[in-house]
């Protein structure tokens, strides 16, 4: 007996011991993928996530008059201290590059500040004078302007090495001069409707895949497979075509001489042909071509998996055969119908190139305000805080999708 | 009786609806695609119908013009590179996490899979901020690493996939007549999820072959890819030059879906 009983312990710490070696190989074996992914995915989001708050040109060429403005109560006038210590930083830029940072960075927060800083780093440097007060008589003789009080908010106001700003802009909000948060001007806000317009396509591009999709699905499903499968090759090789041939083949078929116009002409529809491409109608047809696939195959694996017995069961009962679909049916493919859509929802906010390419300038999602903030004005820190925006949206969806992912197991 | 007849009649309605329905819409799923093809062979320089004449010019301008076979080029040295280092890294990482469960696994598989989901373009600016101070932009290098970034969640499914429809006492029969685990892996576990590799491989390969955006930010004019091109000409001007790539584009990847579908037929035969 006691044998019996120690040989089960052997074993059980055997087990035990295996199970501990498995975990450890299966570490050994991710461990290259993930720090892989981590040098060529997750520090690159990183930088992204950190160049949004990042704001590190003013701490670095104006330090001394960070600290001097530290106190100033951004309303009365800016201390002489300010004015000596600006000079000593001016004189400290040795490089023309340098100054022209500053003075960049400073005209994206008020118009005029590069002219006004790059004058008065060539006019460094100034004659010794003999204290803080002289030095703000100097300045204010090279240019009026440096006894208003803006440049000096800007100064003070992005004197720390983060910001908010970005951020803050991306959902077109700003810190007011006294530091609270207000609502930007409206010649100067633009991303809220952008938000709104990527959110407004994606949904519409969803709901007409998934009025697509279900029933096209629902076809499959009830087919023997092996025709199924036929079938599905349909859906497959538009899934599997470059986006690109598919947008090209777009503007062949939409364009005002194009197929689509040809046919509505011949049968008598229209007159006139019907602009169809660079427009809201050409983006959102191209975006339902190209993310219907990824509706129906959810869908499909959805339904194959019901049985049509509750269904007869309902008729047998006496139920309408519609009835029956709608009320026996249809809830039990609610996951796949919310899988897909969120899926397809997800994919929609981050398109680029159909837009890009198939939409006029009202056409246009947020994607295309990231690209074009980080490539025609170079402004990296707004490219970044959008793309943060445009992230945070994506992740918090793709977390409700996992969730629903592991409660129907046909989706994962 | 009556009302079962209706009902019967009523159905009848409704399957033909659907089913007119679901045709038109496999017609508008696939009629655009093959639409582009005929007007790559037309003697017109406009892309319309009814197309005048058959020529073949268009497609012998693409194969003179510089430009596009340097982008076919580079297409052909990123992608396959790509693959080769997503599928092993894929692989690898499947195989390890087939069998084990441990705290944060369901966390660890979130990150794996999210270069899927993640948008396309915050990977774009991401990875040229990284990149460039690394000195890896403007590199086949760094267009490479990041593609194959991009590849890899299709390759850890699929092969993920295939693993669980695989019998591990495969395993402990291999190791106890004598072989390594290594052997074991290359000549019991890999001949058997081939066809899951495989798929992750072609997966990869069409995920880095159909790229655009990261290649927008991070490669120099000596890494223009095909999609790349292909995203200027159609800015710019769209010439029948640019059905012809189509028509070529969707020839080749209509052949790996088919292999593809292939394999996943022989997978199916396998695992009965």
């Amino acid at each position: 007996m006691e044998a019996v009983a120690d040989t089960m312990a052997d074993v059980r710490v055997a087990l035990r011991r295996d199970a501990r070696h498995r975990t450890a190989t299966a570490l050994i074996l991710v461990l290259p993928l993930a720090l892989f992914l981590l040098l060529t995915f997750l520090v690159p989001i990183g930088a992204l996530l950190w160049r949004a708050v990042d704001n590190p040109e003013i701490a670095r060429a104006v330090p001394r008059t960070v600290a001097a403005l530290a106190r100033w109560d951004a309303a009365s006038p800016p201390p002489d201290q300010a004015y000596a210590a600006f000079v000593a930083d001016l004189q400290a830029l040795r490089e023309q590059t340098d100054a022209g940072m500053l003075a960049r960075r400073l005209n994206t927060e008020v118009g005029g500040a590069r002219s006004l800083v790059m004058n008065a780093w060539r006019a460094q440097p100034l004659p010794a004078a003999v204290d803080a007060a002289a030095v703000r008589a100097q300045l204010i003789a090279l240019d009026p302007r440096w006894e208003e009080p803006w440049i000096w908010q800007a100064i003070a106001k992005n004197g720390a090495r983060l910001t908010p700003d970005y951020l803050l802009a991306s959902v077109d909000l700003k810190r007011a001069a006294d530091g609270s948060i207000v609502t930007m001007e409206a010649d100067r806000s633009a991303f809220r409707r952008i938000l709104a317009r990527t959110f407004g396509i994606a949904a519409i591009v969803t709901a007409i895949a998934l009025v697509l999709a279900y029933p096209l699905a629902w076809w499959l499903s009830t087919m023997a497979p092996r025709r199924a499968n036929v079938l599905l090759i349909v859906v497959l090789v538009p899934f599997w075509t470059s986006i690109l041939v598919r947008v090209a083949a777009w503007i062949v078929l939409l364009q005002s001489g194009g197929l689509v116009n040809q046919a509505l002409r011949g049968i008598g529809l229209i007159d006139q042909p019907l602009a169809l491409l660079f427009n809201r109608t050409g983006v959102v047809i191209a975006m339902v071509h190209i993310l219907l696939p990824f509706m129906v195959l959810p869908l499909y694996s959805v339904m194959k998996s019901i049985p049509r017995d509750y269904v007869r069961a309902a008729v047998s009962l006496g139920s309408h055969p519609l009835a029956a679909f709608l009320r026996v049916y249809v809830p039990q493919t609610y996951a796949g119908v919310a899988a897909g859509s969120l899926l397809v929802f997800i994919l929609a906010i981050g398109y680029y190139v159909t837009p890009a390419l198939l939409g006029g300038p009202e056409d246009q999602m947020l994607s295309y305000s990231v690209a074009q903030y980080a490539n025609v004005h170079l402004d990296w820190g707004m490219a970044c805080a959008l793309g943060s925006v445009l992230l945070a949206a994506t992740l918090v969806l793709y977390a409700i999708y996992r969730r629903l992912a592991r409660m129907e197991p046909a989706l994962a | 009786m009556k009302v079962n007849a209706i009902a019967t009649s009523w159905e009848r309605i409704g399957h033909i609806a659907v089913r007119t329905l679901c045709i038109a819409v496999l017609a508008f799923l696939l009629l655009p695609i093959i639409a582009i093809v005929p007007l790559s062979f037309s003697s017109s320089s406009f892309l319309v119908y009814p197309v005048p004449d058959w020529s073949l010019k268009w497609y012998r301008e693409l194969f003179e013009s510089a430009e596009w076979m340097r982008a076919a080029r580079n297409s052909f040295i990123v992608a396959p590179a790509a693959t080769l280092i997503a599928t092993v890294l894929g692989t690898m990482a499947a195989v390890g996490l087939a069998r084990v469960r441990f705290p944060g696994k369901d966390a660890l598989l979130s990150v794996l899979i999210a270069p899927m989901i993640v948008p396309i373009v915050v990977v774009g600016v991401g990875t040229y901020l990284f990149f460039a101070r690394l000195g890896l932009a403007d590199s086949y290098a760094g267009l490479i690493l990041v593609h194959a970034a991009l590849g890899t969640p299709f390759v850890l499914t699929t092969v993920s996939a295939a693993l669980q429809g695989f019998d591990h006492n495969l395993v402990r029969a291999s190791s106890s007549l004598g072989a390594a685990p290594l052997e074991t892996f290359r000549r019991v576990t890999l001949p058997l999820i081939a066809p899951g590799v495989i798929s992750g491989a072609l997966f990869a390969f069409a995920t880095s072959f159909d790229e655009v955006v990261v290649t927008l930010f991070l490669a120099g004019p000596a890494q223009v890819t095909l999609p790349r091109q292909m995203f200027t000409g159609i800015r710019e001007n769209i010439t029948p030059v640019i059905a012809a790539v189509a028509t070529l584009l969707i020839v080749f990847t209509t052949a790996l879906m088919l292999a593809l579908e292939w394999l996943r037929g022989r997978r199916a035969t396998v695992a009965r």
